[in-house]
């Protein structure tokens, strides 16, 4: 049973490396979203210039030699910018996201391994959580609780924790009425044993490929809101912010709102990217063909 | 059918509750006093406390959350804190704005989506859905406020087909309906993405069934058979993912009313927070909410229309 239990456990992720690679679009989208989170990651060796540094004379300024996306309201450079936006950016939707995966997958295995009352009141919580709108529940939040980075991370957190409680429950009530769950628990193996051995595996596919698509909400709240005036508090970059501030002068000088927007979008793209392409490798419908 | 609507909305009844709830506590658990948030510093003590009778601060958690629920679930929101107009008046005002923004995203969505996610799925493989494919991953792409902006830029800025600060007046039709093109298409077409993903994908689910098949070789003209056979089956997925859908419409409509600069209930819940208007903000959560609730209720019943099956479990 061990045997089969680890042979099960790795094949699930050694499946999904090789989709990962066999794939294209899953392996271009990784690819992208890997490159954008590198200039993120590498921000303070790769940006040109500081990132809050302000020089009224190249104020509004279009794209020069020196600053290769010309220059903010403020004289600063762009790129610098975007390079350190993306590590505010990145950092709460996958913090966010994250914590919704150990949470909610926890949660979802739970309730769906129990059943009874404790399914019952836990997934009509996850209703009462999904009752409230992305963006509605994060401008609450941010804007009750305070514009900070922990906040951002809340509110995304709370509306993510119901998708992947769900996403874990349905196959965990199948699962556990499987053959090879009654034999482990004949052989005596604790409750937490089997939820973590032989019903996590079987559920990380799925929730894979919920997290790269929910990576992509996550970052589209965290710009939403910084686009609002509810992010992280500027003169921080963020990208949702740069695109505020670009919006101000849209008429002065468009470019200002269009590089952060293309930022994002290529990030965007780059996870839906992989979120699909690991839903065909994922889904065993589509896997036989 | 009646049977299962009632059992429906009572289901839907607990849920709504709790949510009240949930948005009852979430406004309180701001740090500070809200009257001196509201006031400022400079207010004087008598006006605090006169503010905080007049909110009902100065009663027990457990009876402002006794009063709150009475009131709410006699229809009553209460009246704005800073315009002292009553929220339902204040809702009423942009509410017509919304709907109707709603209701051509929605009209855009479904007619171009649905369409397209069936060709797709027919030419599986073919250019055409290469082509469907890329376009949608695209619009899932786009945050709301970025396309908002590009086509904002594009269509009003450089080639000034639309005015750039919709100023519509409200009794003439034309005016507001070229304010109201360039917000929809932006909805819409965002929309168009998530439809035809979950109509292609439905679709081919479909028509791998052996009683398409069957249609086919008895001689159904393929026509038929997609139209008629297929695609009643396939609706039922696509019925669910608009109904889902709401909540990423409410989210999206925010953001396309602030950059279009839009009357609606968008505007007004981010006119709330920043003035710290907490019961409209109140009252529009309890809205938005039992927007999503009726929603969600709306989705199991058109379930229960399109697929006769769901009923009788």
């Amino acid at each position: 049973m061990t045997m089969l239990a680890a042979t099960r456990e790795t094949g699930a992720l050694a499946r999904l490396g090789r989709s990962l690679l066999r794939n294209k679009m899953a392996s271009f989208g990784g690819g992208i979203v890997l490159l954008m989170a590198l200039g993120a990651v590498f921000a303070p060796w790769l940006s040109p210039h500081d990132p809050l540094e302000q020089d009224v004379l190249l104020r509004l300024a279009g794209p020069s030699a020196d600053y290769p996306l010309g220059n903010d309201s403020f004289g600063r450079d762009i790129l610098s910018r975007i390079l350190w936006g993306g590590r505010v950016s990145l950092y709460v939707s996958t913090v966010s996201v994250l914590i919704a995966i150990v949470l909610g997958g926890a949660l979802g295995i739970l309730s769906g391994y129990i059943g009874g009352l404790f399914d019952r009141i836990t997934m009509a919580a996850m209703d009462v959580l999904l009752s409230f709108p992305t963006l509605v529940m994060g401008l609450l939040v941010v804007a009750m609780l305070g514009p900070t980075v922990g906040n951002l991370i809340l509110a995304i957190t709370l509306t993510a924790i119901a998708p992947f409680a769900r996403i874990a429950r349905a196959p965990t009530l199948t699962i556990k009425e499987r053959d090879f769950i009654e034999a482990g628990r004949a052989l005596g193996f604790s409750n937490l044993r089997i939820m973590v051995v032989h019903i996590l595996p079987n559920v990380v596919d799925e929730i894979l490929v919920m997290a790269s698509l929910w990576l992509a909400t996550a970052i589209r709240t965290e710009a939403s809101l910084s686009f609002i005036g509810l992010g992280v508090r500027p003169p921080t970059a963020t990208w949702g912010g740069m695109i505020r501030e670009g919006f101000e002068n849209i008429l002065d000088q468009p470019l200002l709102a269009v590089f952060p927007s293309i930022a994002i979008l290529i990030v965007m793209f780059g996870l839906n990217m992989l979120g699909d392409g690991l839903r065909d490798t994922s889904d065993p419908k589509l896997r036989h063909e | 059918m009646l049977t299962y609507v009632v059992k429906r909305l009572l289901v839907a009844v607990p849920t709504l509750l709790a949510v009240l709830t949930v948005v009852f506590f979430f406004v309180r658990i701001a740090p500070g006093d809200p009257a001196f948030i509201i006031l400022g510093d400079q207010a004087s003590p008598q006006a605090l406390a006169a503010l905080r009778h007049e909110l009902g601060l100065d009663q027990p958690m457990i009876a402002q959350y006794a009063d709150f629920m009475t009131m709410v679930l006699s229809g009553d929101l209460g009246s704005s804190l800073v315009t002292h107009q009553s929220v339902w008046g204040e809702v009423a005002k942009v509410l017509p704005y919304t709907i109707e923004l709603t209701i051509a995203a929605l009209a855009i969505g479904t007619v171009l989506g649905l369409p397209l996610g069936v060709v797709a799925a027919r030419r599986r493989n073919e250019t055409i859905d290469y082509v469907a494919r890329f376009l949608s991953l695209l619009g899932l792409s786009f945050p709301a406020f970025v396309s908002a902006i590009l086509l904002l830029l594009a269509f009003a800025i450089e080639l000034r087909w639309f005015p750039v600060i919709s100023e519509a007046r409200a009794n003439d039709p034309m005016s507001r309906l070229s304010a109201l093109v360039l917000p929809a298409l932006n909805l819409g077409l965002i929309m168009v993405a998530y439809v035809m993903r979950v109509a292609r994908s439905s679709m081919l689910g479909v028509l791998g069934e052996d009683y398409i098949r069957t249609a086919r070789s008895k001689g159904v003209p393929a026509r038929m058979v997609i139209w008629r056979h297929a695609l009643r089956n396939a609706l039922i997925p696509v019925v669910t993912v608009v109904g889902l859908y709401l909540g990423v419409l409410i989210g999206n409509s925010v953001l396309t009313e602030i950059v279009f600069n839009r009357p609606g209930l968008g505007k007004l819940i981010v006119n709330s927070l920043n003035q710290r208007d907490y019961t409209t903000l109140e009252g529009l959560m309890v809205i938005y909410a039992f927007f999503i609730v009726i929603a969600n209720l709306l989705t199991d019943l058109a379930y229960g229309l399109v697929d006769p099956r769901v009923k009788r479990q």
